[in-house]
């Protein structure tokens, strides 16, 4: 009888399903998933094939197994390509990440609320500012702000007193740290936006408990606000990490990836092998260990995102 | 997720103050604090400052008294003289094209996939969102050449419309993934019920599910509007033809040749500046609320 009951249940769900037409919901996947083959399933498999040819991107490819990737093991550029990016992981996304937090409590715990709407909403909105404009025009802007002559930088430090002031992204000592500090001023923005979204979900109460408890404005951020804030934390600094890998726009058009390599990042790294010296194979090789690196990171990301598991 | 996203793109988030109302009585430290935020505030605004004040200065005034004076009178020579050299309006109208093409048909895109995902349930809609999440992760640069070698192969090669092609597919990944979210927290009432009333998904597509998503549809158009305006390297490679450029491309390609002649940086800065804040200020709420919608949940 069960049986026949348990048989009976799922013909009736199978009926209901024919009936509902979930079949005729495939159609609608379909333009979706035709444009992704062609526009990114095609060349992604496309490009992992290319990293085991050698190639200029016109002749014909010669297979040559794995060499891509030793080649780049041994590759001096490769390693020097991925410290920089390390480098601006700090700058885009654990120093943004710390300054936001600490600016967007003192937004949403002082200026907001002794200071009113108005005060508030300039303050976000100057801050946000860097996060609208094209990255190609920060380049540019930077560039000019950062210029040995005539730059707003060194007009400054000469200003006070500062006789020698470097030449930022002309001298391989201080590159990376001129684009870290055009990187920082643009990412606050979104860090700081994220937090105080995130600090409108805390419980009021639990500040006001603990004040009336005597606990320090300071006391509270540490203890209430961190601690709350921890998812938004945890994606801000995984989706600020990816940027930060990804970059490749600033140093293209700011350095050139130098003076010598002393700006190179992955990106520009193989981009300079496809388009400069035409090494189509071993650009591509690059190309796809950064592929997987940020792979692994979005798999984290997706995963934290729907831990408590999406209803769909 | 539904809460959260509700609030992403509902109207709450904006206003993180208890009321304007009343404000709390303003002690010492209040006052220290809201004077350091404020000059925070005025250093975030400086470089777009400097560029403004520096592209209205004429080249001896920059010479005589260099970037930081405020320019003895209003000299606006070169902004035309870069306006017309990079033929400006040609570049605005392509990035309008590319950006306003894309927002329609990535948004379109990711509807009719949502639509399938959030309402229809498909099955493997799991597997679908988490590879569209990881496609969308992927750098440019595994694209890129295969992407520049195809666009040669069907013709598309410097034209604006494989711009439009490639970014719409790129970001209905996103567009997807945050329509099927929102179109999963339907209440299934309205949906059974339909069902039960004969409706086909085509009726339901229509009548009940694009009324109810158009405002997240349009914030996500928005969205998609200034990301593609901001694109670099994939109009780099497919747009050799000068006349094609957009915004982004045409300002950092043609940089380069300006950099011993100060004012015009600084002007070809502040052109490249004005359209992006023009349309802040008009999508301020929508732009905002977009940061926080694909992060937090």
């Amino acid at each position: 009888m069960s049986t026949a009951t348990v048989v009976s249940e799922r013909q009736k769900r199978k009926n209901r399903n024919q009936r509902d037409g979930r079949a005729s919901y495939y159609w609608y996947t379909i333009p979706g998933i035709l444009a992704f083959a062609a526009v990114i399933g095609y060349p992604l498999f496309k490009n992992v094939k290319t990293s085991f040819y050698k190639w200029n991107g016109y002749g014909t490819p010669r297979y040559i197994g794995w060499k891509n990737y030793v080649d780049l093991y041994h590759d001096q550029t490769f390693w020097v390509s991925f410290a920089h990016a390390a480098e601006f992981i700090a700058a885009m996304s654990l120093i943004p990440t710390v300054l936001g937090l600490l600016f967007g409590a003192l937004i949403f715990d002082f200026i907001s609320p002794y200071f009113g709407q108005g005060w508030t909403t300039f303050v976000r909105a100057s801050l946000f500012m860097p996060q609208i404009i094209p990255i190609t025009v920060i380049s540019i802007l930077w560039n000019w702000l950062l210029s040995p002559n005539t730059g707003v930088f060194n007009t400054v430090l000469k200003s006070v007193g500062i006789h020698n002031p470097p030449n930022w992204l002309g001298n391989s000592h201080t590159a990376v740290l001129a684009i870290s500090i055009m990187l920082i001023w643009i990412q606050i923005g979104y860090t700081v936006t994220i937090f105080i979204t995130g600090m409108g979900r805390i419980d009021p109460a639990l500040h006001e408990a603990a004040s009336l408890d005597g606990a320090t404005w300071w006391q509270r951020f540490r203890v209430i606000t961190l601690s709350q804030l921890a998812p938004e934390i945890s994606i801000v600094i995984l989706t600020t990490a990816v940027a930060a890998i990804k970059i490749f726009a600033p140093v293209q058009i700011m350095t050139g990836g130098g003076p010598g390599t002393s700006t190179y990042v992955p990106a520009f790294f193989s981009y300079f092998n496809f388009f400069t010296t035409q090494k189509v194979g071993y650009g591509s090789a690059i190309a796809t260990v950064l592929m997987i690196l940020l792979s692994i990171f979005s798999i984290a990301l997706f995963r934290f995102q729907n831990r408590k598991g999406a209803d769909l | 997720m539904s809460n959260s996203l509700e609030a992403a793109v509902g109207r709450k988030i904006w206003s993180p103050s208890r009321g304007k109302q009343n404000l709390k009585r303003r002690g010492v430290s209040s006052w220290i604090v809201f004077a350091s935020v404020i000059l925070i505030s005025l250093v975030w605004l400086f470089p777009l400052w400097m560029a403004l004040v520096n592209a209205v200065k004429t080249p001896v005034d920059f010479l005589h008294h260099g970037p930081l004076a405020l320019p003895r009178h209003i000299f606006l020579n070169s902004i035309k003289a870069f306006w017309t050299d990079v033929n400006f309006p040609q570049k605005l109208m392509n990035s309008f094209l590319v950006s306003f093409f894309v927002a329609l048909f990535g948004v379109a895109i990711s509807f009719l996939t949502a639509f399938a995902i959030g309402i229809g349930k498909i099955r493997g809609r799991y597997f679908i969102l988490g590879l569209f999440m990881v496609v969308f992760t992927v750098p440019q640069e595994s694209l890129v050449f295969p992407l520049y070698r195809l666009s040669q192969q069907v013709h598309l090669f410097n034209s604006i419309w494989v711009l439009v092609i490639i970014f719409s597919v790129i970001y209905s990944a996103f567009g997807t993934y945050m329509l099927s979210v929102v179109m999963g927290s339907f209440p299934t009432e309205i949906l059974e019920a339909a069902k039960v009333d004969g409706a086909s998904p085509r009726r339901i597509l229509w009548n009940i599910v694009l009324p109810i998503v158009r405002p997240t549809m349009f914030a996500l158009g928005t969205f998609f509007f200034v990301w593609v305006w901001n694109e670099y390297l994939i109009p780099l490679v497919l747009l050799a033809d000068n006349a094609n450029q957009t915004v982004s491309l045409s300002l950092g390609v043609t940089s380069g040749q300006y950099t011993s002649d100060p004012t015009t940086q600084a002007a070809a800065a502040l052109l490249g500046i004005i359209p992006s804040v023009i349309f802040y200020l008009i999508f301020q709420r929508t732009l905002s609320r977009g940061v926080t919608l694909g992060a937090v949940k």
